[in-house]
């Protein structure tokens, strides 16, 4: 009975006999667990989809209100903390997941002929995958949001020429408001996840066009010439059925992912929602998402007179990166013959490694919350060294220099600064400042700058 | 589905087939382009208005002291009614002397994070990547590449007003 339904509807669409065909489509033997971060990270989107729906259904795209849907998700709605958390988590596990697949098929030259088109698919989904991370950010519209799109727009105004254009494109104005949020939604939405689905249609198409590629070996270059026909053969006498020979790890791992997703919703949560998202509060601390915190301290560290060719010219670096990588085509695929892919992914992941965790520490920041210093790090109770330290604190020495370790980082830790400095050389740095330490002739009194001198020359 | 070939066919029949497929793709086209330029018109709107201005009363002359600097905060020009509390901006305010008053921005020359004044080391401090300002605005530290723009400011029957437009970017 069943079976003759199931019959009649192939009749008539031709959907199983199509389904049957893609699942069981022979694929090389052997792929192993290095296959299934493709197929893991369309799972990531497709999480972020459903979950996305469940949200928008109480979310409300206006500047004005979407903080408090915000807040009626997280604190009332029937598993929306759970919803947010997911959404979040996956979101996290979707730029996680295509980054070690744009690696995996980079180093075991995947992209090579003739899947050069499904590698610049991917690269596509890659960039759409930080812009939907990017924005999805936003659409957490608290006081961070609000600073992170005037930061956006700020880099986007570096441009030569076009800079203001792209910067009021990006705000939906010449300010933060009503149209910047709206805009966003409906490119994290509509927008971005359309063109994912449009591209990821056109990167299956082409992965069953030209086959999974076989593991390389070692002495077996790709050749035009011959390739299609070796593959071709390769499959006839050692092909095994996707299904279930192969996508049993694709759904392991799958269902791993939302394993993890699903435990790290339930524990850590969805991200705090900040301060209301009004820009006249000024007491901020606006940080990008764990993705771009990297990029964040890029633009902190890269000397003033470079940044602007840096923040312009660095995405297109990226760009041109990922698109003239097709361009090798031909040749060794095996990473042992092409130590230099080895090499550019170790000096990608390093340097955002290294950025990552100079964002985290973030070693730039003044600290704001700097406490005056208690009399166990004075130490000294002559009154002018006293006055001194006040004075220290008081002033907004303390915002950059760490004593005994209070104050902040920005500036060189002064604990034991009199075994460096003569008091002379103390005064002469305080009165006319120094790279990144402003000038204080006209905010201190000579004799405020002698108390101040007088505490850090007790500093050894 | 077997090919039609149209090689065969009569070329009467051949330039008929070309017309209706020219006038097809013609139409497609003009179609198209009755829904894309205004969705496209629509989506780059922002970049053709030209920047709202507005004077906003940010409180009584009396209201501030000579000498200190202080937070004023006030719509932005372009405020919409759905905007809620995003709407909202602020300005550092320093009143010069008896008559005169100088307004910053808050937003830093780097990326545009919100500098705070600190009345004591007379500096403007930004959180994010830890730019530096003086008193006056010029840069005394960090990454900033120009001074705080400034706004213009004036008294209008008692009352201190800023002339607020775009946010300063770039």
């Amino acid at each position: 009975m069943i079976k003759r339904l199931l019959a009649t509807l192939d009749d008539r669409t031709g959907l199983l006999t199509w389904a049957r065909g893609v699942l069981e489509h022979p694929v090389p033997p052997r792929t192993g667990w290095w296959y299934v971060f493709g197929s893991a990270t369309f799972l990531a989107f497709l999480l972020q989809v459903v979950t996305g729906i469940a949200l928008a259904t109480a979310y409300v795209p206006s500047a004005g209100d979407a903080y408090a849907s915000l807040q009626f998700i997280t604190d009332q709605a029937l598993m929306g903390r759970f919803l947010r958390g997911l959404h979040y988590f996956g979101a996290s596990a979707m730029v996680v997941l295509i980054g070690v697949h744009v690696a995996r098929v980079y180093l075991m030259g995947a992209f090579k002929y003739p899947r050069e088109l499904n590698w610049l698919s991917g690269a596509f989904l890659l960039l759409l995958t930080l812009a939907l991370a990017f924005t999805g950010q936003l659409l957490r519209w608290d006081q961070t949001a609000v600073w992170l799109v005037i930061v956006a727009a700020a880099q986007a105004g570096r441009t030569p020429i076009i800079g203001q254009d792209v910067a009021r494109f990006i705000l939906a104005g010449d300010t933060v408001g009503g149209a910047t949020l709206s805009r966003f939604f409906a490119f994290h939405v509509f927008f971005i996840p359309a063109l994912v689905f449009l591209l990821v249609g056109l990167h299956l198409m082409l992965v069953l066009r030209h086959g999974i590629s076989e593991r390389p070996t070692v002495g077996d270059p790709v050749d035009k010439a011959t390739y299609r026909a070796r593959y071709d053969a390769l499959l006839k006498r050692e092909g095994v059925p996707f299904w279930p020979d192969a996508a049993w790890r694709d759904v392991v791992f799958g269902a791993a992912v939302v394993a993890v997703v699903a435990l790290l919703a339930i524990v850590v949560g969805p991200p705090a929602l900040g301060r209301q998202p009004d820009p006249s509060i000024l007491q901020a601390y606006p940080r990008p998402d764990w993705y771009f915190l990297w990029y964040f301290a890029v633009l902190a560290l890269t000397p003033t007179h470079l940044e602007t060719i840096v923040i312009v010219l660095g995405p297109l670096i990226f760009g041109a990166i990922l698109l003239f990588v097709p361009f090798f085509n031909t040749g060794e695929r095996s990473v042992s013959r092409r130590p230099w892919a080895a090499i550019l992914v170790l000096l990608i992941v390093s340097v955002i490694g290294v950025f990552w965790y100079a964002g985290e520490r973030a070693p730039w920041s003044p600290d704001f919350a700097a406490k005056p210093l208690p009399a166990a790090i004075v130490r000294d109770t002559t009154p002018e060294v006293v006055r001194g330290a006040q004075l220290f604190y008081d002033k907004g020495c303390e915002f950059c220099h760490k004593i005994g370790g209070q104050g902040g980082p920005r500036g060189p830790d002064l604990t034991l600064v009199a075994t460096r400095m003569s008091p002379l050389e103390m005064v002469g740095r305080i009165t006319n400042g120094g790279p990144n330490m402003p000038a204080f002739t006209s905010t201190l009194t000579p004799e405020e700058i002698q108390a101040i001198v007088a505490f850090l020359a007790t500093r050894k | 589905m077997d090919a039609v070939a149209p090689d065969n066919s009569p070329p009467a029949l051949l330039k008929r087939r070309r017309f209706l497929s020219r006038i097809s793709i013609f139409l497609s086209t003009a179609a198209a382009a009755v829904v894309g330029v205004p969705v496209v018109g629509f989506l780059f709107s922002p970049l053709t208005r030209k920047p709202a201005a507005r004077w906003r009363p940010v409180g009584a002359v009396d209201g501030f002291k000579i000498g200190e600097t202080v937070a004023v905060k006030f719509d932005d020009a372009a405020a919409l009614p759905w905007s809620g509390v995003s709407a909202r901006t602020a300005a550092w305010l320093r009143r010069d002397d008896e008559t005169t008053f100088t307004a910053f921005a808050v937003n830093c020359t780097h990326l545009g994070c919100p500098v705070q004044w600190f009345a004591d080391p007379k500096l403007f401090l930004c959180p994010c990547h830890g730019g530096v300002y003086n008193a006056d605005g010029t840069v005394a530290g960090g990454p900033p590449p120009r001074p705080l723009p400034r706004y213009e400011v004036r008294v209008e029957a008692g009352q201190v007003e800023i002339l607020t437009s775009q946010i300063p970017l770039g």
